[in-house]
């Protein structure tokens, strides 16, 4: 039988989680995208292979760093805490690390795009720095934004190494539902894995979908 | 046009630039001035330095020296001022609108940032001035290079600058687009209360359009003064190109409507060229003497198609290339009014032509620099 009020529980929690990991992402990670696309460094470099390295280490891998990162003697020991890890804290640290690049690379490619050019302008028309980045920059770079947002949000909803790893499996707190579908599986509940499984491939059939129709339509109005 | 002094400072509102240091391996070492009203060039080939000195007045790069626009000192030692805090306007080589805002959204921008603010009078002026009334609601991607320029410069005016820059507007537009946008630059620089330093490597735009000209080369200032004195400065070598030529004010006097023919008052002697109509009485005109249509001669032809034919002193005769002389003249009783002639050597040692002697100068075309431009090299 369908425990629904199970599966509701790692749903809210899933979006809850990929809700706030993305809006933390978006606030971290567009000056840091900005910095990085503007900059010619070799610490931006560095800094930029740093926060492209998820899209290749395998989750395990961070998710043992975090795991330690966040104990005692970490994050955890600072906020006076055992530890971060298997708490909802932890699992938002934890996905906005692994979901950072998802994020950070398409906000930074599209300031790339938009160049110096636009900003000069805007000097010239007396706008601060602070005033041509909100009014030049991030309206030039909405698809960018756009993007970011979109795969931030479902990268974090379809993590599972990671969360495994610093999140473990406690309902209402860290378990998700990638963690949920793998729980099933694994008590032979197949038909709650049906359902799980199911919602997330539409999910992120209409993610994708929803993505390069946003592209198409900003990319018409873009010059 | 009167031949002041060259080293004269800048006047009261004018723009007092001294620029020096490097970009790249080029060396910029720029120092002139520009009164304030009306439109001085700066003219060179490219890659003679003139963005790079545009780009330092807005403040957009820095190099080392003084920028004083209108009694503000905007740059001196220490002191740099970005460039949003420079009350200027940029017009850039491509129009550079900002695609994520109509046409109406990209006019208000500098707006909205001008200290003081632009009331709806003047919002309606520039908008008349430069005609973007049908413009207004179409989207920026939809509107022609000629357009997108218009607005620029529209946008550049409504943030309400004390120094108009214009940096090579018309180099990315086809021939019919500059026609087209030329008599709008012309009319704003005859309105606007404020020095436009005006970019260009075509003589042609700078013939119609400036007052004064800066002559960079290498990135250095080679000469600066009136229009009319640097291009008769037969040192400056303009006189070799095959298209030289001398623009001289004149005031329309009257219109035959028999042949179309306009008299025009060139200090104190009388011009015909090909007008447009009786409203032009009255008018200021610009006269473009081509130097190889002007011949000369001792007494004046009785029976001519020739039509204008000038009472001229020779001012000084400098070799013009192989087989040719560039002499420079000056309208008798107007000796401010200058203009060239090519003759060949051999006419000259026939006439024995010397500095000091008064002749008839025959003009074959006499143009105005107003009307269709000149097609650019």
């Amino acid at each position: 039988m369908i425990d629904t009020g199970d599966v509701f529980s790692a749903l809210t929690l899933t979006l809850e989680l990929a809700t706030v990991t993305t809006l933390v992402l978006l606030v971290l990670g567009t000056p840091l995208a900005w910095w990085l696309a503007r900059s010619r460094s070799l610490v931006s470099d560095m800094v930029g292979t740093l926060v492209a390295l998820p899209l290749v280490m395998p989750p395990t891998v961070l998710g043992f760093y975090l795991l330690i990162a966040l104990g005692p003697s970490g994050l955890g020991g600072l906020f006076g805490l055992r530890s971060l890890a298997f708490s909802f804290p932890g699992l938002v640290i934890g996905s906005v690390v692994y979901s950072l690049p998802f994020v950070v690379q398409p906000i930074r490619n599209a300031f790339e795009a938009v160049g110096d050019r636009p900003l000069e302008v805007a000097a010239t028309l007396r706008a601060s720095p602070l005033d041509r980045f909100f009014t030049v920059a991030v309206p030039l770079a909405r698809a960018g934004f756009l993007t970011g947002t979109v795969l931030g949000f479902a990268h974090t909803v379809g993590e599972f190494g990671v969360v495994l790893m610093i999140g473990g499996n406690i309902p209402g707190e860290t378990r998700v539902l990638s963690i949920a579908i793998f729980d099933y599986v694994e008590q032979l509940r197949f038909a709650d894995a049906h359902l799980v499984a199911g919602g997330m491939l539409v999910f992120s059939f209409l993610v994708i979908l929803a993505m390069s129709r946003i592209g198409r339509r900003i990319g018409e109005v873009r010059p | 046009m009167t031949a002041e002094s060259v080293s004269s400072g800048a006047a009261p509102g004018g723009l007092d630039v001294a620029l020096a240091g490097r970009r790249g391996d080029f060396a910029i070492d720029a120092a002139f001035t520009a009164p304030a009203r009306g439109v001085t060039a700066l003219f060179g080939p490219s890659g003679s330095g003139k963005t790079s000195i545009l780009r330092a007045i807005a403040g957009l790069t820095r190099l080392d020296g003084r920028v004083r626009v209108a009694g503000e000192t905007w740059q001196e030692g220490a002191r740099f001022l970005p460039p949003h805090r420079r009350a200027l306007g940029y017009v850039f080589q491509e129009a550079s609108l900002f695609s994520h805002l109509s046409v109406d959204g990209n006019l208000a921008y500098g707006a909205r940032r001008s200290p003081g603010g632009v009331d709806a009078a003047m919002r309606r002026e520039v908008i008349d001035l430069l005609s973007l009334d049908r413009l207004m609601s179409r989207a920026v991607a939809d509107l022609s290079g000629g357009e997108r320029q218009r607005v620029a410069i529209g946008r550049a005016i409504l943030s309400r600058p004390r120094l108009l820059l214009m940096d090579e507007p018309l180099s990315g537009l086809d021939h019919r687009a500059k026609d087209e946008i030329l008599p709008f630059i012309e009319r704003l620089a005859a309105g606007l209360d404020l020095p436009i330093l005006y970019v260009s490597h075509d003589l042609a735009e700078i013939e119609r359009l400036a007052d004064r000209i800066v002559v960079v080369a290498d990135g250095k200032v080679r000469a600066s003064g009136p229009l009319n004195a640097a291009l008769t400065d037969l040192g400056l070598g303009f006189v070799r190109d095959p298209r030289a030529a001398a623009v001289l004010p004149a005031r329309v006097v009257a219109f035959s409507q028999e042949d179309g023919l306009a008299e025009l008052d060139l200090g104190g002697q009388r011009v015909f060229v090909d007008g447009s109509g009786p409203e032009e009485i009255g008018l200021e005109r610009r006269l473009r003497i081509v130097a190889s249509d002007v011949s000369l001669a001792r007494a004046p032809l009785a029976s001519s198609t020739i039509l204008n034919i000038l009472g001229v002193e020779i001012l000084a005769i400098e070799p013009g290339g192989r087989a040719d002389l560039a002499i420079l003249l000056a309208l008798d009783g107007a000796p401010d009014l200058t203009f060239m002639a090519k003759v060949t050597r051999r006419s000259a040692a026939r006439l024995s032509l010397a500095p000091g002697d008064r002749l008839h100068a025959q003009i074959k075309s006499v143009s105005l620099a107003t009307s269709a431009m000149p097609r650019s090299r």
